[in-house]
């Protein structure tokens, strides 16, 4: 009984019972991450290999595609659908859709150049007036959803077919507006990008960063007796952060470098899987993406989440409309119409977003957007129609989504959640 | 674990925590409850038992604050209130553990445990929370190895706990369990029963509806029955199975007791 009693006070509080796996350091740690992928929590592993296959690929018939100046490219190309994007993961999370983030996007770009070309408004007053009425949309479409009981999918269909109409008529005959090269806006968008020493500074900040809070936490979790990464294994993770980015970004200093566009996109990512992992928000929005009714019993209030979400959702299309307007330096019809639309929400998906509600990462829109874009990037530099776009973004999309079915039932019998 | 002799925070019998007086629900033209009567003291267990519509589910919600009543009164502690709302019913401190447990599948254990009340909402404390979360998983003996895997991949039992425990975060003084043994197996019924004991020593008011007769004996310190949505007579926990059976089912002569009686006459002939 004596020794029971002593290798129990050594174990850590969340590692007592007798039934648990345990192992300290590396070995423990591979295993548990082989079991994970086993059991079908395949995590952003499969993304990772199809974006090396494609690479590989599209390297292998273009050497163009992996030059320092594509890849500066398909990152600042890949920052408006991105940020819609991630709107659309939030919506996916609570388990409802948005179909209209396209034509929202064009609204706002609509939007966005006719009050500042064509009015003359200060652009500040511009993007606040296209970001509030995209929340506006938000708040709309929650209304809806919540009071109404209109399915998303039906509602958001309309908006889709509203906003698109409200667009054209904004844009008048001419079916286009230029944005003025010398705005701030489109100064941003095509031609801010980091000086060489920021960038680095800021993959040192984030690498040191990584580290401080695992440190902090395992410190904290050590204290109050409970199990810690150890802290060989965070100065591991932070190091290969430290030179996997310090590569990326020496990589693309060799041509135009890091653009702040493509930073301020990975902000927002960094910001909403703050807001989802870590706040009192972001776990409503997962429970009531598994369980509403639970989410409601727990005293949730369920009906603010959707609303919440919806509100990010359309406010983020109106704000990656208004980037793509300021990439092309004009807001035309065929802004946020055509593959934009269906390329945000493939792209929250394949990102490892589930569509059924309760399971996703901000980082998924990081990850799917990388993926359609570089498919896309790399079917213009082959010269190839936009038909082969479709066609192969279609399939990859039908590739993670079953992908995601198969391992689904895995988890399920492995016991992990759906 | 050589406990002192576990003494009720309150007699049973003592005054009661929670009582109804006269509740009446009707649905359109029917009558779901008629008139119910229900006491329960800090530290006592009482079953409420009753067939197939005899109004146990509706007594739940109106207890829950998912219905109100439409005559009667509640008396909780010893004042006349009105449970509106859920959120009324969790701040007078009667906790609800309903049937489908309303569980969120895909938060880990002390997820679900802290729904709806994280600790530091714009910057989640994990960690207190799972120390927390510990705590009272130990107080519970409850048989869970981990805290931080999804509910989905927990069994019945140890949900129910999840479940049950949950309620204990928000200091409740009566707990109201919506058959708590329906789903699970034999052993981890009596995980449950045990777990219900607990309850009663830390002098919580439970109500426990069933019909599991077996279950009912073996926690419950009184037995109320209900029969078509009216009180139907109340019985200590050793009365014979028969004559609560009789009076959930409405008679000394019905199906059972007649099936009871032919096994008897069967057994005399062979």
């Amino acid at each position: 009984m004596a020794d029971v009693k002593a290798a129990e006070t050594a174990a850590p509080l969340d590692l007592l019972d007798e039934r648990l796996r345990r192992g300290d350091g590396w070995r423990s740690v591979a295993g548990g991450l082989w079991r994970r992928v086993r059991s079908g929590d395949l995590g952003v592993l499969p993304i990772v290999l199809g974006l090396v296959v494609i690479w590989t690929v599209f390297q292998s018939l273009n050497s163009v595609f992996l030059s320092s100046a594509n890849l500066v490219n398909l990152l600042m190309e890949s920052a408006s659908v991105g940020i819609i994007a991630l709107g659309v993961v939030c919506v996916l999370l609570v388990g409802q859709i948005d179909l209209s983030v396209g034509s929202v996007s064009g609204l706002s770009a609509a939007l966005t150049a006719v009050t500042f070309v064509s009015h003359g408004w200060p652009l500040p007053l511009s993007m606040a007036a296209a970001l509030g009425a995209g929340a506006l949309i938000g708040v709309v479409y929650a209304q809806m959803v919540t009071r109404l009981g209109v399915p998303s999918f039906v509602a958001t269909l309309a908006g889709l077919l509203s906003f698109l109409g409200i667009q054209l008529w904004l844009l008048g005959d001419t079916g286009a507006i230029n944005l003025p090269f010398e705005s701030d806006l489109v100064h941003f968008a095509q031609l801010a990008f980091l000086p060489e020493w920021l960038s680095y500074v800021l993959v040192v900040v984030a690498a040191g960063w990584l580290f401080a809070t695992g440190y902090g936490l395992a410190r904290t979790r050590r204290a109050a007796g409970l199990s810690a990464r150890s802290t060989s294994l965070l100065v591991a993770r932070s190091a290969a952060v430290l030179l996997g980015l310090g590569f990326a970004v020496w990589y693309l200093n060799r041509a135009r470098g890091v653009g702040w566009l493509f930073v301020s996109f990975v902000v927002l990512v960094l910001l909403l899987h703050y807001a989802l992992t870590r706040t009192g928000w972001g776990r409503s929005v997962f429970a009531v993406g598994g369980n509403a009714e639970a989410a409601r019993r727990a005293g949730i209030n369920v009906r603010r989440v959707y609303t919440s979400v919806f509100v990010l959702c359309s406010t983020l299309a109106a704000l990656g409309g208004m980037i793509a307007a300021a990439r092309l330096a004009a807001a035309n019809q065929a802004t946020g119409a055509g593959d934009v639309n269906l390329n945000a929400i493939a792209a929250a998906v394949i990102g490892g977003t589930s569509l059924f509600g309760g399971r996703g990462s901000a980082f998924s829109a990081l990850l799917g957007i990388l993926v359609i874009q570089s498919i896309s990037n790399g079917l213009t530099l082959l010269d190839l129609d936009s038909s082969f776009r479709f066609i192969i973004t279609g399939l990859v999309l039908a590739l993670a989504v079953t992908l995601d079915s198969v391992a689904r039932r895995s988890r399920v019998a492995h016991g992990r959640a759906a | 674990m050589n406990d002192p002799v576990k003494e009720p925070a309150a007699a049973p019998g003592g005054r009661p925590i929670l009582s109804l007086r006269g509740i009446s629900k009707n649905f359109g033209a029917v009558a779901a409850l008629t008139d119910v009567d229900l006491d329960v003291s800090p530290g006592e267990v009482v079953a409420v038992v009753g067939d197939n519509g005899a109004g146990k589910s509706t007594l739940v919600k109106v207890l829950a604050g998912v219905h109100r009543p439409d005559a009667g009164t509640l008396t909780f502690a010893d004042r006349e209130v009105t449970v509106a709302s859920p959120a009324d019913a969790h701040a007078l401190g009667i906790a609800t553990v309903f049937q489908d447990l309303a569980l969120c599948e895909n938060l880990n254990v002390i997820q679900n445990l802290f729904l709806g009340r994280e600790l530091r909402r714009a910057r989640l404390d994990e960690v207190t929370m799972e120390i927390r979360s510990w705590e009272l998983l130990r107080q519970l003996s409850a048989k869970i190895p981990t805290v931080r895997v999804p509910v989905a991949s927990l069994s019945g039992g140890q949900r129910q706990t999840v479940a049950i425990a949950r309620t204990l975060l928000g200091d409740p003084r009566v707990i109201v369990l919506d058959e708590p043994t329906a789903a699970l197996g034999v052993a981890q019924t009596a995980e449950v029963l045990n777990l219900i004991e607990r309850l009663r020593e830390r002098g919580l008011g439970v109500i426990m509806i069933s019909h599991n007769m077996e279950d009912v004996r073996a926690v419950a310190d009184r037995v109320v029955v209900l029969r078509l949505g009216r009180n139907n007579g109340v019985f200590a926990a050793e009365a014979p199975s028969e004559e609560i059976v009789a009076a959930m089912i409405g008679a000394s002569d019905n199906v059972v007791s007649r099936r009871a009686g032919r096994a008897r006459s069967v057994k005399g002939e062979a």
